[in-house]
Parts: C-alpha cells; sequence; structure tokens
C-alpha cells in the first residue's frame, strides 16, 4: 500500500531549536529525519506517529518517522523539515535561478515497517558515495 | 554577575534588539525577551564545540595547529582554477568584506545562503523594483498584515508581536486593530493565528496572485476556481486589499522555492504596485539567517552584485543559474571551496551536496556540521553577537550592531580574523 503525493520541505520550530544545539546533535537530527502526513492519509495505511514510511521522488528515497499532523490541510500533501534527510529526495535542477525545487515534488509514501532512519554518520556516507 | 541589556539576538532576520543576558563568569546564565530558539542559542552556545582546528590525514580529521590550517586553505584556494568562497549569512558584514576581498585575491566566486532562500527575490527585484518600508513603519501604521508562504510563528518567533499584527505602534494599537491575513499550502501555527486563512494550491501562487489583479481592476474571471479556491474568495481578499489603510504583503520561501520562483516575486510586487493605485501597500520578504540581508549589501556595494558574483575574469560578473554555487556544483565546475558559516551539506540536494564532497574545501564554523565533518580543513570561530562584535542588516535593511557579551574560548578567533589570516597567507605566499 502507498499513496501519491506532493512533498513540500520547509521551517520547523523543532528544527529551529535543534539547529542551535548543534547541526549534528540528536535533538537536530530528530527534529528534521519527519515527515508530516494528513491523519486521514496516515490512518489509511495504518500509520501511527513515529512509525517508519518511505518517501520515494524521482531522484531518490529516504526513511523518516510519519507524523500525522493538523499541520496538512489536505489529503495527498506531505512535508519534512529542510534538512539533510529531505535533501535525499530533492532535485538539482535551478530553472536558471540557483534555487532548487525545494516545494511541490511528486512523491510516494509507503509503509517502511523494520526499516529506522539513518544516522548522521550513515547519511554522510551517502554523501560520500562516488 | 553582570546583567547585560539590548543585545541583539544573532539568529533571525527580525534581529530583536531587546534581549537581557546575565553573564556569571564569562558564561550567559539567563536570559530575557527570547524566544525559545534564541534562548537556546544564548545558553547552549559554548556546549558541544569543536575548539581545535582540524585537517584530514588519512581519511581522518586530526587536530593541528591553527598556522597549518591557516596554511593548508591558503594552498587549497590558491591550487584550485575556480574556488568558491561560500556562505556569511551568519557573519558581520565586516567578516563579509574581507570575504569578499578574498575572493577578488583567489579570483573566484563569491556567494551566499541568497541562492538556497531569497535569491528568487533579488532577481524579482532586479526586474520590478520593490516598493517597502522599515518594519517600524509596519508597526505604527499597517492595518492588514499579510503572510503568503511564510509559517512565520516557527521561523521568526517573534515577528507577529514585535513588527506587525499584534505589535504596538502610535497609530495602530495592537491586533484589535488590524487584519491578519495567512496565505499557504499547510494550516500552520501561523495560518491558525490569522483572522483570514487562504489554502493555495501547492505550486499556484502565480496563478492566485493573477486572479487578484484581475479582481482589483474588476476584471471577469471566468472560472469557478483558481489555485483550489472559490472565485468569490479570491474577490473577497481583493476587496480587503484594496480597502485597507496601509498593507504589508511580507512573503517567504513559500513563493521563492515553489514553482515559478523568481516569477513569483515579480508577480507579487506587480500585485502590490497595482494595490499602490488603490492605497497604500508594501512588501518585504521574511529574511531568514540574522545577517543573509547584510552579506546582499556587503556584496552589493563592493562588486555592484548581491549574490553569485564571479570574480574570476578580474572584473564583477553575476549570472545566477550560472554562477551561483549549486549550479557550480551541480555541473562540477568548481574546484575547491571556502565555506564560512554555513551547512551547504545540509541544505543543499544530495545530487549537489555530493559534487561539494568531490573537491577540497575548508570551513569555518563555531560548531562541527555535517559540512564540517567531510571537509579537508575546519578551523573554529567564534560567535559574531555573543562572543565577537560586529554589524548585521535586519530584514528590512536596517543595519544594527551586534554585541560581544562574553568572551571566546582561549585561542578562538572571531570568522573576520580567520578568513583575513588566510587572505593574509595568500598574499604572503604570492609575494
Ligand atoms: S524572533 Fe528571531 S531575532 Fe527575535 S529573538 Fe527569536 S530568533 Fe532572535
Amino acid at each position: 500500500m502507498k499513496f501519491k503525493a506532493i512533498l513540500l520541505t520547509g521551517r520547523s520550530l523543532k528544527q529551529g531549536i535543534g539547529k542551535e544545539l548543534s547541526k549534528v546533535s540528536d535533538k537536530y537530527m530528530e527534529s528534521v529525519s519527519i515527515c508530516e502526513v494528513h491523519p486521514k492519509d496516515a490512518e489509511e495505511l495504518g500509520l501511527k506517529e513515529g512509525d517508519s514510511i518511505r518517501v520515494t521522488t524521482q531522484f531518490g528515497s529516504i526513511v523518516v518517522k510519519c507524523n500525522p499532523s493538523q499541520n496538512i490541510a489536505k489529503s495527498g500533501i506531505i512535508f519534512i523539515p529542510y534538512g539533510p534527510y529531505a535533501n535525499m529526495v530533492m532535485g538539482p535542477d535551478t530553472d536558471s535561478t540557483g534555487m532548487p525545487s525545494f516545494k511541490g515534488l511528486s512523491a510516494e509514501v509507503e509503509p517502511a515497517p523494520g526499516e529506522r532512519v539513518l544516522n548522521v554518520k550513515e547519511l554522510l556516507s551517502q554523501y560520500l558515495r562516488r | 554577575m553582570v546583567v547585560i541589556k539590548n543585545i541583539i539576538c544573532p539568529i533571525c532576520g527580525c534581529l530583536c534588539d531587546d534581549i537581557e543576558a546575565t553573564v556569571e563568569d564569562n558564561k550567559i546564565t539567563k536570559v530575557k525577551n527570547s524566544c525559545s530558539v534564541s534562548a537556546t542559542k544564548f545558553l547552549n552556545y559554548y556546549k558541544e564545540r569543536n575548539l581545535s582546528p582540524l585537517i584530514r590525514k588519512n581519511g581522518e580529521l586530526k587536530p593541528v595547529s591553527l598556522e597549518e590550517a591557516v596554511d593548508r586553505t591558503a594552498e587549497i584556494l590558491m591550487n584550485a582554477d575556480f574556488p568558491v568562497i561560500y556562505g556569511f549569512a551568519c557573519s558581520g558584514c565586516e567578516a563579509q568584506a574581507v570575504g569578499v576581498e578574498l575572493a577578488e585575491e583567489v579570483g573566484g566566486i563569491i556567494d551566499n545562503q541568497t541562492v538556497t532562500c531569497h535569491g528568487p527575490s533579488a532577481l524579482g527585484l532586479h526586474d520590478q523594483g520593490m516598493p517597502t518600508c522599515t518594519l517600524g513603519e509596519v508597526r505604527h501604521r499597517a492595518d492588514l498584515i499579510v503572510y503568503w508562504g511564510s509559517n512565520f510563528q516557527e521561523s521568526h518567533p517573534r515577528h507577529l508581536a514585535r513588527y506587525s499584527a499584534s505589535s504596538e505602534g502610535r497609530f495602530r494599537k495592537g491586533r484589535k486593530e488590524r487584519k491578519l491575513v495567512v496565505i499557504d499550502v499547510r494550516k500552520t501555527p501561523s495560518a491558525r493565528l490569522a483572522d483570514l486563512f487562504i489554502p493555495v494550491a501547492p505550486g499556484q501562487d502565480y496563478e492566485l496572485m493573477l486572479a487578484l489583479r484581475m479582481a482589483l481592476q474588476y476584471d471577469d474571471i471566468e472560472e469557478e476556481s483558481v489555485a483550489g479556491l472559490p472565485v468569490e474568495q479570491v474577490e473577497e481578499l481583493a476587496e480587503m486589499m484594496r480597502s485597507c489603510e496601509f498593507g504589508v504583503l511580507f512573503y517567504g520561501l513559500g513563493l521563492t522555492m515553489s514553482r515559478g520562483k523568481a516569477r513569483n516575486i515579480d508577480m507579487a510586487v506587480s500585485l502590490v504596485r497595482d494595490l499602490n493605485k488603490w492605497t497604500k501597500f508594501v512588501i518585504m520578504p521574511m529574511r531568514g539567517h540574522y545577517n543573509v540581508t547584510g552579506m546582499n549589501e556587503v556584496t552589493a556595494w563592493q562588486t555592484g552584485y548581491p549574490y553569485a558574483v564571479d570574480l574570476s575574469h578580474g572584473y564583477p560578473w553575476y549570472s545566477p543559474g550560472e554562477t551561483t554555487f549549486t549550479d557550480l556544483l551541480r555541473r562540477g565546475e568548481c574546484d575547491a571551496a571556502l565555506i564560512v558559516a554555513s551547512d551547504p551539506l545540509a541544505h543543499f540536494p544530495k545530487n549537489v551536496a555530493q559534487n561539494l564532497c568531490k573537491i577540497p574545501y575548508a570551513v569555518i564554523d563555531p560548531h562541527l556540521s555535517m559540512t564540517a565533518l567531510a571537509a579537508e580543513v575546519v578551523m573554529p570561530c567564534a560567535f559574531t553577537g555573543i562572543e565577537a562584535e560586529g554589524s548585521a542588516y535586519r530584514m528590512d535593511t536596517v543595519p544594527l550592531p551586534l554585541r560581544k557579551v562574553v568572551d571566546p574560548p582561549s585561542g578562538i578567533n572571531s570568522d573576520e580574523q580567520l578568513v583575513g589570516m588566510i587572505l593574509h597567507a595568500i598574499r604572503s605566499k604570492r609575494r
């Protein structure tokens, strides 16, 4: 079971607080490794807060924690805070502006039972992979 | 114990200037007037800190002397054909000016975090200009406040209370005398505070702005809905904007990062320009990092352009999309970098960030970041605005002095000093 979604990224208060502790602190990494989904979409996939989900776009795939949230006003929209997890599925094109498309990417969401969220070292090794 | 008042908060573009800190034994132990993000910084800045310069040896970062780290950075930049000096949005203007000088010396690119925040605003500004004002004017006069694509309660937690809808001004006394509209794709905590929340469909801000411009001219909109909204709601919003006495449109990355990018800003400025036929209306980008505005000002007064400036020709060349750090990395065109107080590895798309890991680069940052962990050289620096003085520009381009509240740890220099040392080392080697 999976659903199609529009992926948005953006700021969150927890991420703002986490980044001031340090960009490799547990608090920061926890704050940016979540994905807000519409409560109805979560229910349809049998997902609860904290369950692992896999978010996939044409540029990559990442496991994050599901966060059913009232912030998502419409079914089919998902949100991951800016940070290294969101970037795993973002595209490099900037439409000649310098700005990558951080909001509005087509994505697929599916439950990922048994899969866990990568830690800083594991994320870094993905970046270093040539 | 000493209490220091009127400290400027070095975190977001609000640059709140009323922070009070209690300092005991050269440590901040209490803060007043801070938001939760600011309090976290002021009370934790000295924790989880790397205090030693590091150089990668046999694949691992090892402590070295500062001289060695500066020397290695100088070599990296001198040996490159097309180096990039990037960052500075969390530095004082003084450090930024030295950064521009360094880019000129090594014949490279000087770029900053504008590229992934309000770069499209700069492009929109070049095309259309920007009818704007200071935050003081908004506080005293605005009776209609519109936030578009900005979750200000989480990104700029005191913006509403200090400068906009809830602030107490001379002619507008507070929340009751102002209307608050939030236009966003999510019903964020900010949207929940609004008198009117407009849930625009993702990627359709341009269409909504165009429809608003049509509604303002009383043109017929021959559709039942625009951007996911019934046309009546668009017309209602247009009427609200037209009939205010002093309106302001604060916009965030919801416009700059979404489909349309710079075109969205063109359209937003055009909307505000149209509104000025009916009433007084201004527009202002919600700048994120506390001195990203300063970096645009400094780069502009030194080179003529606000970001993404190529100094490799011996004169400044500016072409966002070509000279922007994201695009240079994407195409694999730059061959070395110095990153100052920034973490592109955590903020650029993976395919772009991966290319940074293929070139030698040095990092100057008070904290260890992912970018620092993958660097060739790491140099710790003081926190400007807490451990070092400097100047910064608020989001409305008002310059303010950042204070030194405590001494930095022994042996730790400001980023201005470190960039200056690298510049000096390069000049000495060339002589
Ligand atoms: S709103 Fe911004 S500048 Fe003001 S206290 Fe909070 S983080 Fe600091």
